[in-house]
């Protein structure tokens, strides 16, 4: 247990329960902004796996974008008469119980494969090297991904006007 | 200038044509006055051509450029070899010169149909066709090898096509269109025949890889025969595209054409193709092939200069003295006179062109009047066309101090050479004949038409000169008639530059048993040092220099009995023409109906062809129909039987399945919510179950 | 076991992946939905993270979760924009409501 593997588990931890409490508390508001803490652990996980990068994409994206784009969601299709907005939920029981045992059997799986890992190094810095490889091995990806962004943004935009009158 | 700008140069102008035509005809339409781009593009293609040919005859006088790359790579299957196809251009010296005359005279014949076409209802239409017909001939001039020779002379066919038959709505053009066509299709076959022949040999297209075997010695099919036969062959390809006999038949019916069009196809594109053609394939031509080819041309020049002399349609006459002067070119291939024969080509592409473009100008301005007994007295009227009209005569009748002379009197000089070497004294007897005919034709057409009185006096009173731009190009082709531009001494070609320095006759690469004796070189030693240039032997040139004085001297005689009989007739009326038509009826008759060639084609040929369809379709209609009519019946029975079947089983199966799904489907359907969540709870629960099953883990 | 290795992350991805699609299986609202599939997206990343980490893959993995993050944005995007249509036109949020696949 040295200092590595205390941070692990802490954000390890703030990643699981605050998932859960995305998806089991009624107040649609509080699972959005349990969703934030998520990202965070999620963004610190990166970290302890060496991709500084991606952690940092991870804020910027999801805290910074999709989850102001969540609440705004949120916003627009309740109407706001009240603070708590609540939201029902429905085959409680079939889903609770199929999720339990798809989660034991992924997990079982996870455990239990002999998977040929070697203790990576944690690298300096990834930004470098990742951005050469987004330019080199992947430049058709990215560009495609560039046109795909340009889509969602028209997509969007077109999917959500206001009816003309 | 470097060689690789100059083949970038040909490339543009081989193009820009092309482009002309797509532009014009797709958006000629749309945007009026799109016409005057097209001869546009011809200017500027001309004046391209002009400094290739400058920097070419100039700087590269004696290398030809050549630039080809390959197009297919057909492998090296071990049979074959690897077979490569190449595409590409041979500049040479013949090559830039004719770039100058197509694009000149296709340059000078938009001009002139600016206003002669003027009002038509497919006028820009014209135009392009006009671009597509100078692209393919550009094609075939350009050219380094025998497969794109082929693609752009069946070009050349379908643009002749289309023009041909421009004004389609009348039966005749129509008629003439296909004519042209498909006369022209026997010759290729013929041409396709002689390059398989070479290709299954050679494993290649190209001219000068073809000619490097054959000068190695490597015959097709190890037997000289076979090298005479793709000479034939080949030349077939030219026969029927240079209207030569038996295949001249569609030339004189191609006059249904616009006018310009006429002197388009008769003096630089198409008939040009085929002599261009037997200039390229020279060097390969055993002596019996060039017998043949000689004898061919000689024929062609007789049978169309008599037919000429009693004809009354202004382009008709034309037409046959272009066939009879492409006789002459092609007996002049025949009895080795390479370099004449290409400068004929050239001297004439001019004065034809000037005489068509004339003779439409005529045509103009008499509404549409061909026939010369109507005209006459037009001197007046129109003098330029006149003088124009008469310096082009002057030079295809080969008078001194014009450019006819000096072509015609070199090709008759070479005739002479070629009776005394070989002692077949009836071609240069043809040859002289035809002189002095082509003379008489010539001047009966110009006395008919612009001397003495008017026939027919309302068309005359109507008669006007041609605006600027009918007549400035037939200055220009006039201006270039004159012997001036070809040599500086009026009666010896050879001292001046066409000849002398540009016009090289190439080495013959055929087997030497296989050739003339005066095509022989003088020794072993000479044949060595002056490859890429023929050394005839010494008996040639010292024949050559026997004969120029004689034959000079004789070929005049010959042109000025001609016109003198010619005024004689029609001029001052000393002797008349109806009288001796009269008298020799028959062979009036022979001549005005041409030979009875037609009639002699629609008799055997076509009535053959006829006879052979309808036992065609005799067989059709009761052997094929008649199993066609069976497996109806049959088809009909075994039908009956699997509509039966259809009926009581298929079906009963199919509405048995139906039945049994539609139940299925309305037990199945409670699972079916609608809902997506429900969905993936069973998609969750699936993929559980596929993992207890296949134990992964 | 306590020491921290590939199977700790892979567990942590497996069980954000289960509570991912445990909302999106049991919450009614469509943003609660979209939410879910933030969660299930996640995981995944973590996971492709996780094997550029401890496997011999270089920075490919991270490369791939860079991409997925970009994808989850548009989709992001597009589905708010369907929901907000689904919310014009039936006024309502409600996945299960919205059963017009039935018919």
């Amino acid at each position: 247990m040295n200092l590595y593997d205390i941070i692990f588990y802490i954000f390890a931890a703030i990643t699981i329960l605050s998932a859960l409490f995305v998806v089991t508390t009624r107040n649609i508001v509080h699972s959005a902004f349990f969703l934030l803490f998520t990202f965070f652990g999620v963004a610190g996980i990166y970290v302890l796996l060496g991709a500084d990068f991606i952690a940092i994409a991870q804020i910027m994206v999801y805290v910074g974008g999709i989850l102001i784009l969540i609440l705004f969601g949120v916003m627009l299709t309740n109407k706001i008469t009240s603070v708590e907005i609540r939201t029902g939920t429905v085959q409680m029981i079939p889903a609770t119980i199929g999720v339990v045992i798809f989660m034991a059997a992924v997990i079982a799986i996870m455990v239990m494969t002999n998977w040929k890992s070697e203790p990576g190094l944690i690298p300096l810095g990834t930004t470098k090297d990742l951005g050469h490889l987004l330019i080199n091995d992947y430049v058709l990806i990215f560009e495609l991904l560039g046109i795909l962004l340009l889509i969602a943004l028209i997509g969007a935009a077109s999917i959500a006007r206001r009816e003309q009158e | 200038m470097s060689e690789s700008l100059l083949i970038n140069i040909s490339i543009v102008i081989l193009f820009l044509p092309l482009l002309g035509f797509t532009t014009v005809i797709f958006f000629g339409k749309k945007i009026p006055k799109l016409y005057m781009f097209e001869v546009a593009v011809l200017g500027l293609t001309l004046l391209l051509s002009i400094i290739v040919a400058y920097v070419k005859l100039s700087i590269y006088d004696t290398k030809d450029i050549i630039a080809a790359f390959t197009w297919i790579s057909m492998g090296n299957a071990p049979a074959l070899g690897g077979i490569n196809i190449e595409l590409g251009f041979k500049i040479d010296n013949i090559t830039v010169i004719m770039l100058f005359v197509v694009n000149l005279i296709s340059f000078l014949v938009h001009v002139f149909s600016i206003e002669y076409m003027r009002g038509d209802k497919r006028y820009t239409r014209y135009f392009a066709y006009l671009g597509i017909f100078t692209f393919s001939m550009l094609g075939i001039v350009l050219t380094h090898n025998l497969l794109m020779m082929y693609i752009f002379w069946e070009l050349v066919g379908l643009s002749s096509y289309l023009l041909i038959g421009f004004w389609y709505e009348k039966k005749s053009a129509s008629d003439a269109a296909k004519k042209a066509f498909i006369v022209n299709r026997i010759g290729d076959i013929g041409m396709f025949l002689g390059i398989l022949i070479l290709f299954t040999q050679y494993h290649t297209f190209t001219f000068d890889a073809i000619y490097e075997q054959i000068a190695a010695g490597n015959i097709p099919f190890g037997s000289n025969a076979w090298l005479t036969a793709a000479g034939i062959l080949i030349f077939m390809g030219a026969v029927g595209k240079s209207a030569q006999f038996p295949l001249h038949v569609w030339l004189p019916d191609a006059m249904e054409g616009p006018t310009p069009v006429s002197a388009l196809i008769h003096a630089a594109t198409m008939v040009a193709a085929g002599v261009y053609l037997a200039v390229r394939i020279f060097v390969m031509l055993t002596a019996d092939a060039m017998l043949v080819i000689a004898v061919v041309g000689a024929v062609t020049a007789l049978v169309a200069a008599t037919i000429a002399l009693t004809q009354n349609d202004i382009k008709k006459v034309l037409a046959y003295s272009t066939v009879s002067q492409l006789g002459y070119m092609v007996m002049s291939i025949g009895v080795g006179a390479y370099a004449f024969a290409f400068f004929h080509l050239v001297t004439h592409a001019f004065f034809k062109a000037c005489l068509f473009l004339g003779s439409g100008s005529v045509i103009h301005s008499m509404h549409h009047e061909q026939d010369i007994r109507n005209m006459g007295g037009l001197k007046k009227k129109m003098p330029i066309t006149y003088y124009t009209f008469l310096i082009s005569s002057l030079a295809i009748s080969g008078v001194p101090l014009f450019s006819g002379f000096l072509s015609k009197d070199g090709i008759l000089a070479g005739t002479l050479v070629f009776g005394k070497l070989t002692g077949h004294w009836l071609i240069p007897i043809i040859g002289f004949a035809v002189a002095g005919l082509t003379a008489f034709y010539m001047f009966r057409l110009v006395i008919m038409t612009f001397h003495g009185e008017p026939r027919d006096h309302h068309k005359y009173d109507h008669a006007h000169e041609s605006p600027f731009v009918m007549a400035a190009p037939l200055v220009v082709l006039a201006v270039l008639s004159v012997f001036i531009w070809y040599t500086p001494n009026p009666i010896n070609p050879s001292a001046g530059w066409v000849i002398g320095d540009w016009i090289k006759t190439p080495a013959q690469v055929t087997p030497l048993e296989t050739r003339y004796e005066f095509m022989k070189p003088s020794s072993e030693a000479a044949k060595a040092e002056v490859h890429g240039e023929v050394i005839h032997s010494v008996e040639y040139t010292e024949t050559m220099h026997w004969a120029h004085y004689p034959a000079m001297f004789l070929s005049l005689f010959l042109a000025g009995l001609g016109i003198l009989v010619a005024f004689l007739f029609y001029q001052w009326k000393k002797l008349n023409a109806d009288k001796l038509a009269e008298k020799l009826q028959g062979l009036y008759k022979f001549s005005l109906n041409k030979w009875f060639l037609d009639e002699l084609y629609d008799l055997t040929a076509i009535a053959g062809t006829l006879r052979f369809s309808s036992i065609l379709a005799w067989f059709d209609n009761t052997i094929v129909d008649g199993i066609v009519n069976g497996s109806a019946t049959v088809t009909r029975f075994t039908s009956r039987m699997s509509n039966w079947f259809d009926t009581y089983i298929v079906d009963g199966a199919v509405n048995f399945s139906a039945f049994l799904s539609g139940f299925v489907g309305l037990s199945f359907r409670r699972l079916q919510t609608g809902k997506v969540q429900t969905y993936i709870v069973f998609v969750v629960f699936a993929i559980i179950i596929l993992l207890m099953f296949f134990k992964p883990f | 076991m306590l020491t921290v290795g590939l199977n700790h992350f892979l567990v942590i991805s497996a069980v954000l992946f289960s509570l991912g699609i445990y909302g999106i299986v049991t919450r009614k609202n469509a943003v609660m939905v979209l939410m879910g599939i933030e969660l299930v997206l996640n995981s995944a990343n973590i996971n492709f993270v996780a094997f550029s980490h401890y496997g011999n893959f270089g920075l490919n993995g991270q490369a791939i979760a860079l991409f997925v993050i970009v994808l989850a944005a548009a989709e992001a995007a597009i589905a708010l924009a369907i929901v907000l249509n689904v919310y014009k036109t039936f006024a309502e949020v409600n996945v299960d409501e919205i059963d017009h696949l039935k018919e």
